[in-house]
């Protein structure tokens, strides 16, 4: 691909959704089919333009200003990674709401919030400027906000504030780290902030100012991914946002907003240390199993998937943690990268999974009006499309092979070996067993038993909605499949090159654009 | 000095928005929290006897480096006043939604979600 088509297509990844945002508020007002046609296209358009610049990588710098003075959009191997992951599950969100959200009124303000919230996030995985990455993060942010509000129910309203209150925090924090950042270096883009801090690291005289930015990173970052000390608002926040949002919350907002930003910065911005690493293996085991001890209890479906999202994001956070940890020492490389490509090749599974999981739920609440899995029961014959895709969905988490969940829990726990932590491994397996017990339970009251009186008339969900269950069913089928050398090096590899390579990345991203 | 008392202020509203429990109150906490971060920001660029950033033919280029404040500051203290703005509006949205459902302000008496 030349230049100037890339320099074309970049920015509509940004500009398709925010722009039909605006269209869709403007004009979808009085013709409901509008909002579901142009929601539809902008997502199949990213989804499109995402996979067309897949082996992409380059620069755009916005206005025509060169880095470091200008804002500039990166695309490198995660970024691509991440915006295809992003893409998929919001084309699959918004098939999926087409007939679901006909239950609620003013669809058109849904659609509109919810391109809002894929420009932001396609924003900050693609940023390459820490301020710019601050602004696309509250995008995404207040839209999330007011979607998970809304229903406008009781619960949907404390759970949004709630939501609100601790994610504005963790904004703010951010913003703080920005602020620090740029009193220590004086730069925003992140090439050029990499290149002071570790210039300044090599002089032995590190500011002070970029311990507390890297700790209020930490807190505030942790917040957005629900990491376990700061995590109270998921549970609350996830189940009640309508079924597609709820899988647009936990498949990718929380990974773009908190994880790919929590690895961005302290990989390629900041530098990895030990300390750090060592702070991310403990807050990542941690969530591990609080949060899958906490889902065995539940019995509200979209509440127990929430909680398992906790756990799962401890996985990921567990694996670039270990990765960052041992490159810091100066240990085993191959490890490391292996330790990354598990967390890495773990989210891109999770988002999968987990939004399959969510819009299963939203299409047996579709159909039987509860989420409480004591009211559900032998759907076994009504539902077969949502009781098979669900059933594969529950496996894939639960790391059962030969689904995608088993050959990311796999990685890391090879990669804990290697690197020297068997205690890290034997939590991981720990933790893979209760989840596993859990989903039995899910499948077990969902599926089979008696079917309730009150259910004898369900259906299947419509066309449209079990079409994107099939869709998100056979990714979590295949995607083992990217483990094969050759797919491995095409998609993986480079995401966690992108990580391992640490400062020298931001440089090289900077030499491209000819800042330096 | 004037950067600790920006902590302080951050840290006055960081204390508001955890421990009151008017939602309101809650959300003037955050208001606070995000104006000592502002405040920050534009005092990073804030230079003692600065002149505006607009370069003209009056001074030179060397002078002007030497006199005048940071403008990158204040440019991105504009943009994070309206994101707050808006995120102030949408909280406040939500606590009138919450006391035309509730018929209080109360966090202690909002609580149909279990913890």
């Amino acid at each position: 691909m030349n230049g100037i088509l890339f320099e074309l297509l970049l920015p509509l990844l940004i500009a398709i959704p925010l722009g039909g945002a605006f269209l869709i508020a403007l004009i979808a007002r009085k013709v409901r089919v509008l909002a579901d046609i142009f929601g539809n296209l902008a997502t199949l358009a990213i989804l499109i333009i995402a996979v067309m610049l897949f082996r992409e990588r380059g620069v755009y710098s916005i206005g025509g200003w060169a880095p470091p003075l200008g804002i500039s959009w990166v695309l490198d191997g995660l970024s691509n990674l991440m915006v295809v992951i992003i893409a998929l599950v919001s084309f699959t969100a918004t098939v999926f709401s087409t007939q679901y959200m006909e239950q609620y009124t003013a669809k058109y303000k849904y659609y509109s919030l919810f391109l809002l919230m894929v420009a932001g996030m396609n924003g900050v995985v693609l940023t390459g400027d820490m301020f710019n990455l601050f602004v696309f993060l509250e995008v995404a942010s207040v839209a999330s906000y007011a979607l998970v509000a809304f229903g406008g129910r009781h619960e949907e309203l404390e759970a949004a504030f709630k939501y609100l209150v601790l994610a504005s925090i963790g904004s703010t924090l951010i913003l703080f780290g920005i602020a620090f950042l740029y009193g220590a270096t004086g730069y925003l883009n992140m090439g050029a902030i990499a290149d002071a801090v570790s210039g300044a690291i090599a002089s032995g005289q590190p500011s002070p100012l970029l311990v507390l930015a890297a700790v209020f990173f930490v807190v505030g970052f942790g917040v957005k991914a629900a990491l376990v000390p700061f995590h109270p608002w998921l549970p609350d926040a996830h189940p009640s946002a309508p079924a597609p949002i709820s899988a647009m919350l936990s498949g990718v907002l929380i990974k773009a907003l908190g994880i790919y930003a929590l690895a961005r910065v302290f990989f390629n911005v900041l530098g990895m240390t030990p300390l750090l690493g060592w702070i991310l293996i403990v807050v990542g085991a941690l969530s591990m199993v609080v949060g899958v001890f906490l889902a065995v209890g539940q019995w509200d479906f979209k509440r127990l998937l929430a909680y398992h999202s906790i756990s799962q994001m401890g996985y990921v956070i567990l694996g670039i943690g270990l990765g960052g940890y041992v490159l810091a020492i100066g240990g085993n490389r191959q490890a490391a990268t292996l330790a990354i490509l598990g967390g890495v090749f773990h989210l891109a599974n999770h988002s999968v999974f987990k939004s399959l999981l969510f819009l299963c739920s939203g299409s047996i609440e579709y159909r039987t009006g509860t989420r409480q899995l004591k009211e559900m029961g032998g759907l076994l014959e009504k539902m077969p499309v949502t009781r098979a895709t669900c059933t594969i969905a529950s496996l894939s988490i639960a790391g059962v092979p030969p689904f995608n969940g088993f050959w990311s829990k796999l990685i890391i726990v090879i990669a804990a070996f290697q690197a020297g932590f068997p205690w890290l491994a034997a939590i991981t397996i720990l933790v893979s067993f209760v989840t596993l017990l859990s989903f039995i339970k899910v499948l077990r009251y969902a599926f089979l038993g008696k079917l309730p009186d009150a259910l004898k008339q369900i259906r299947e969900s419509p066309a449209l909605m079990a079409l994107s269950l099939v869709i998100l069913a056979v990714f979590c089928t295949g995607m083992g499949l990217i483990l094969v050398p050759g797919f491995r090096q095409l998609i993986l590899d480079p995401a966690v090159g992108a990580l391992a390579q640490g400062v020298e990345y931001a440089r090289g991203a900077l030499a491209i654009a000819g800042g330096h | 000095m004037v950067y600790a008392l920006c902590f302080v202020l951050f840290v006055v509203g960081l204390y508001c928005a955890l421990t009151k429990k008017n939602v309101v109150k809650i959300v003037i906490g955050l208001v606070i929290m995000e104006y000592g971060v502002n405040l920050f920001l534009v005092l990073l660029g804030y230079r003692r006897e600065g002149i505006a950033p607009i370069l003209d033919e009056k001074i030179g280029p060397l002078e002007f480096l030497a006199r005048a404040v940071d403008p990158l500051p204040q440019a991105l203290v504009v943009t994070s006043i309206v994101i707050g703005l808006g995120v102030t509006t949408l909280a406040i949205a939500l606590c009138i939604r919450l006391y035309e459902k509730y018929g209080t302000f109360d966090i202690t008496e909002i609580r149909r979600l279990k913890g």
